[in-house]
């Protein structure tokens, strides 16, 4: 079954100058059709003004398309009647882990969602500590978040969407923020969570590390989705990728220069290993 | 300076006081202030002293701390004694010379004056020392809760209270680094008179403004994302519950300030100020 559905999805939004006279329409996505399937991770990948963001927007109803449909488990999110249900559903982290944060004590946070859906008090502390501990963060349970890395801040983050017991997780740039280390933690508690809780997880992004374990990979440039496919299969395109200044994971781009150079190697290879394991392979 | 303020933190212990419901310890207070201004006995001040005295001692907040808080009144506290030593007039003439006279009504009327504001403060400040900001938020949010019913928003009111919390070291932090980045540019932010300092903090404050403002916006569609859309329906994690012991602690509080006006209106050898 589709978790996520986009058909036709138009975005524009009006520019302005500096008085705040419209200038003309700023066509953010243009035309996106999208098919998530149930239970699957996939990732977005796309620089900067490529239209991602938006298009994530668009899984939550933060955003309500401008022309063409979005449905989220079956839900159109145009409907104001169905808004909550498709926001309980695809839940979302964001970019800045300070600014999503809005309880003073880290369960409080956690709780914050459930509390919105109006669960019972018993259950909230249920969930709350579930969730926290799906995260690895229930030791800093009643810690104040601004003690915390910003690592952990984002795992707080997760478990606030967790809580809430969403179909599907959208992270828009979850680790744009971080240094190397936070962005392993965070992408391995995603990952954990994926196989734990069998969520479907929509990752936006922009490095290209971390979208190598995902299903299906979508890459935007100016509003279009311009690749589709695998990981595999997008990173094998070393040169299309390049075009629309997307860079491939070190170890890719390693390959297929040593492949230009006349080493036969395969395409799309990923990972450090493979590539280790492909060139002892070779004579 | 502004770590030296203690009103409004919050000292951690496990003690009976901290254990109060919010919404108890905020009517007790009140109820401890209004006993201090219906009545002008001595023998009333030494049951509120004993009083105080019993509840920070329960509390477990050291002394000191307390009276750390009562530093920031102090210039309002001298000011307020000096003017009524001087201004009240009555009674036996105590001291005198040039023009200013010291009277016996002066004088008492100072000193009860004295002893009110430091109570007051002291007994606000057992308030937040045994209270955490959410605590106090949720408390004040509940008490508040009929005035729903005439269209204040009252639990708009105490979510923005609790933002504001969580976002004060935030801020702060940021203003520190803009701070930084300002100075590495050259501005001058140590020199110059009020005037030439005041000017020097627009550099600073503009963009604090601007960076508020855009975390203003992100928090709030991050809240509506996590399906925030106001108090209805909505459920609360940690919700307020009396126990034995506020009931307990409403109705010591009620028998204190009954004591402490019958002292003051029928106890004949009391001394009177008004």
């Amino acid at each position: 079954m589709e978790m996520i559905e986009a058909k036709k999805l138009v975005y524009e939004y009006e520019k302005r100058d500096e008085d705040g006279n419209v200038t003309g329409l700023n066509r953010a996505v243009d035309g996106i059709d999208l098919r998530i399937s149930e239970g699957s991770f996939v990732a977005i990948l796309g620089h900067n003004g490529s239209g991602k963001s938006t298009l994530a927007k668009h899984l939550n109803a933060i955003l309500v398309p401008t022309g063409g449909t979005v449905w989220v488990d079956g839900k159109d999110t145009k409907d104001p009647k169905e808004l909550w249900n498709v926001r309980q559903s695809a839940g979302m982290v964001f970019q800045n882990p300070d600014n999503q944060i809005i309880g003073t004590v880290v369960e409080e946070d956690v709780g914050f969602g459930p509390e919105n859906l109006g669960v019972p008090s018993e259950e909230i502390w249920q969930r709350v500590e579930d969730s926290l501990k799906a995260v690895g963060m229930i030791k800093y349970r009643s810690h104040s978040p601004n003690k915390l890395s910003g690592g952990q801040k984002q795992r707080v983050a997760i478990a606030g969407v967790i809580a809430m017991e969403p179909k599907c997780i959208v992270l828009d740039e979850p680790t744009a923020m971080l240094d190397p280390n936070g962005r392993k933690e965070v992408i391995r508690t995603v990952e954990r969570l994926r196989k734990e809780k069998n969520v479907t997880v929509i990752l936006i992004t922009h490095y290209m590390e971390e979208v190598i374990d995902a299903d299906e990979v979508f890459v935007m440039d100016g509003g279009h989705i311009v690749m589709h496919g695998t990981p595999r299969e997008v990173f094998s395109q070393v040169d299309r990728l390049k075009e629309i200044r997307m860079d491939v994971p070190q170890v890719t781009m390693l390959a297929e220069m040593l492949r230009k150079r006349g080493i036969a190697l395969p395409k799309g290879i990923l990972r450090k290993e493979e590539l280790v394991e492909a060139l002892c392979r070779l004579n | 300076m502004i770590r030296d303020i203690t009103i409004g933190q919050y000292y951690p212990a496990k003690s009976v006081i901290h254990r109060l419901d919010p919404r108890a310890k905020i009517v007790c207070t009140l109820l401890f202030l209004v006993s201090l201004f219906v009545q002008n006995s001595l023998l009333g001040y030494v049951i509120a002293t004993a009083f105080l005295g019993t509840v920070i001692h329960l509390s477990k907040v050291p002394l000191k701390f307390i009276v750390k808080g009562l530093k920031p009144i102090l210039i309002l506290l001298l000011f307020t004694v000096v003017m009524n030593l001087f201004l009240n007039k009555g009674g036996e003439t105590l001291v005198s010379f040039w023009i200013f006279q010291i009277t016996e009504n002066g004088l008492r009327v100072s000193v009860f004056m004295a002893i009110r504001l430091m109570y007051l403060v002291a007994g606000s400040s057992i308030m937040t020392f045994t209270t955490t900001p959410n605590a106090l938020t949720d408390g004040i949010e509940k008490l508040l809760y009929p005035l729903n019913k005439i269209k204040v928003p009252v639990h708009e009111v105490a979510m923005m209270m609790s933002i504001a919390l969580r976002f004060i070291p935030i801020l702060l932090e940021e203003t520190d680094k803009i701070m930084k980045a300002q100075i590495a540019r050259g501005a001058d932010l140590e020199s110059g008179n009020i005037l030439q300092r005041a000017k020097a903090m627009v550099p600073i404050l503009v963009p604090l403004f601007v960076s508020a403002f855009r975390r203003a916006n992100d928090l709030a569609m991050a809240m509506e994302a996590r399906c925030y859309r106001g108090g209805e329906g909505r459920t609360k994690m940690k919700p307020l519950v009396y126990h034995g012991r506020d009931r307990v602690a409403y109705v010591i509080v009620l028998v204190y300030l009954a004591a402490v006006f019958c002292v003051g209106r029928f106890v004949p050898f009391s001394i009177w100020i008004f």
